[in-house]
Parts: C-alpha cells; structure tokens; sequence
C-alpha cells in the first residue's frame, strides 16, 4: 500500500464517522423558511440549563430537547421573539439568554470590557511615559570586554 | 518596595477569594450551577397532572390553595433523588405540610415500585410525562424542591439534594410551628 492508499483509505473512514454524526434536533424542520431561520436563531441564542455552557440548539439534554418543543410550538401558534423570550425568562430568569439585557444587575457585565481597555491603556499609558523620561543608554560600558 | 507589593496582595486577595468558595462550596452553602428562580414571591404555577398510581385520575393544584405545601421534582432516573429520599421520608412525617411528588419524565409503573420499595414521602406524586409543569416551575435538574405559602406564592426553591440542614436554614423558618 502507497501512503497515498492509505490517506484515501482514512479520509474515507473520516466520511463515514462524519456521515453517521446523530442529529441533536430530531424534530421536523418548518416548512416555512422565515420560521425555520426564527426558530434556529432563537434556539441558538438561549441556553440550556442543564449543561449551561450551550445553547438548547446544540444541546441533547432532556430538558433542552423540551424547551425546543416549547419554542416550536409557539412559533407555530404565532408567538413572537419576545413572548418567547419573556415566557422562558419568566421561568428561568435572564440567565437563559446568551444575551442578557442591560439592567442595573448585568451593568457590570456590559461595563466590564470597557473599563478593562481603559484600565490597561492607563496602565500602558503610565509605563510608557515613565520609560521616556530614563535616559537613554546607547551602549552598556560594562558589557564590553 | 510597591514593586513587590502590589503582586503580593493581588495574590492574597485572589487566594483569599478561591480560599472562600472553595470552602462555602464543600459545606453546600455555595453552588456554582445554581440559578436564582425568577418565580420567587410569585404565585406558584397552577397544575393539573394524572397521579401516578392511576393515570386516569387528575390531581389539581389549586386544591392546595390556603395551606402551605411542598413540592418536590423528581424521578426514578435521578441519582441525588434516592439520594435524598431518607431525610425526605423524615421531613415528610414532621414538617405538618403536604409533600407533593412531581414524578418528571419518568415511567410510573418505575416510580409506584421505587415509592413502594423506599417508603413513599408524598401525599400525592402526580406524573409530568412531558415535562411541561417542570418548565412552568423553571426546573433545570433534579431533584428541586419548592415551598408554596398559604397564599399560594413560592416562598423558597432549592436545586439538589434535601438535606436537614437545608432544611433547618431555608425552609423549616418559613412554616409556621413546623420543620
């Protein structure tokens, strides 16, 4: 076998790993395309609670599988964004948004990158102009031989 | 001198930081997953679920309306339920309030015979097949427990295994001449 076989053989074997790769969301898609796409930019912008670091979308918990259902249904009964969002963070509270809204509680949070690019220009700032003012040494006499 | 005190403390208040939640995380009084129910102070959830030990019967919450009650979300396929299930037994028998057993995503043939073998804390287990009255109550993993007050709101929730000390600090103080 050429090591040309044998990569065909593995990207081959690749394939069919990818190919057997289980659908999270077993449910029908819509039919209709806009409440297709609502459907998956909302699942993909709330998390799941149980595993907390995903969202329902990628998620193959139980409950994430349930709060998918939730979401379907009532984009299909012709709920909007916000009446979804609102009945789920009545229940779970704003944690469930991978986009948590700017209130007096999640301030910090928002805030928080701001006043670390000031804090290290500051700092950069501090450094810079305290070097400036050193003298500037050329040469090292001590180095030479 | 400041060029060695400044890492200096940076390190003792990050250490001291760790040092504390580690600490309040080993005793249970800290729980990193935990999520602040949004129903706190609302009124509860109102159901009406099949029972577990005849589907054919309904079980209406509002029939709870005017006394404290508990409700406990569990099921068979829950390790930290069985867990609990021993300090549930005994809370159940002198707490002087209703235990309510919400059986979730589970089969109730498995929970009659898991009551039945362990000892049976509820005064009604009623099966949330799909999950939905769970969604309701923002259950994220069981077991949860919840304490409703006489005037139908939640009082407290708690995400875990019932211990009695959790129930000594966060629940026994909220039933009247109970816990």
């Amino acid at each position: 076998m050429t090591p040309r076989t044998i990569a065909r053989a593995l990207a081959l074997a690749l394939l069919c790993v990818t190919l057997q790769a289980p659908a999270i969301d077993t449910q029908a898609a819509f039919t209709d395309l806009t409440l297709q796409t609502r459907y998956e930019h909302l699942t993909n912008e709330l998390r799941c609670l149980v595993c907390q670091n995903q969202t329902i979308a990628d998620s193959n918990a139980s409950l994430a599988g349930d709060l998918r259902r939730e979401v379907r249904e009532m984009i299909a009964r012709g709920d909007s964004d916000e009446q979804i969002k609102t009945f789920l963070t009545a229940r779970y509270g704003d944690f469930v948004l991978y986009d948590p809204p700017l209130t007096a509680r999640t301030f910090l949070l928002w805030a928080a990158p701001v006043l670390l690019v000031l804090l290290t220009v500051g700092i950069v700032a501090r450094t810079v102009l305290r070097r400036s003012r050193e003298p500037i040494e050329d040469e090292e006499p001590e180095d030479k031989a | 001198m400041w060029r060695y005190f400044t890492p200096a403390a940076a390190f003792l208040v990050l250490g001291g930081l760790f040092a504390y939640a580690l600490v309040r995380i080993q005793n249970g009084t800290m729980d990193p997953r935990e999520i602040k129910s949004p129903l706190i102070g609302k009124p509860a959830p109102t159901f009406v679920l099949p029972t577990v030990t005849d589907k054919q019967v309904a079980f209406d919450s509002t029939s709870l309306r005017g006394k404290p009650y508990i409700i406990n979300v569990w099921g068979t396929w829950c390790p930290s339920c069985r867990e609990e299930h021993p300090a549930l037994l005994a809370l159940s028998r002198r707490a002087g309030v209703p235990f309510i057993g919400i059986d979730w995503k589970d089969d109730s043939a498995l929970a009659q015979q898991y009551l039945g073998q362990l000892g049976n804390p509820y005064t009604e287990t009623v099966a949330d097949d799909d999950g939905r009255v769970a969604i309701d109550f923002g259950v994220y993993g069981a077991p949860e427990t919840f304490l409703i007050g006489a005037d139908g709101r939640v009082l407290v929730k708690h995400a875990g295994a019932m211990t009695e000390a959790v129930w000594a600090e966060k629940f026994a103080p909220l039933i009247k001449g109970g816990g």
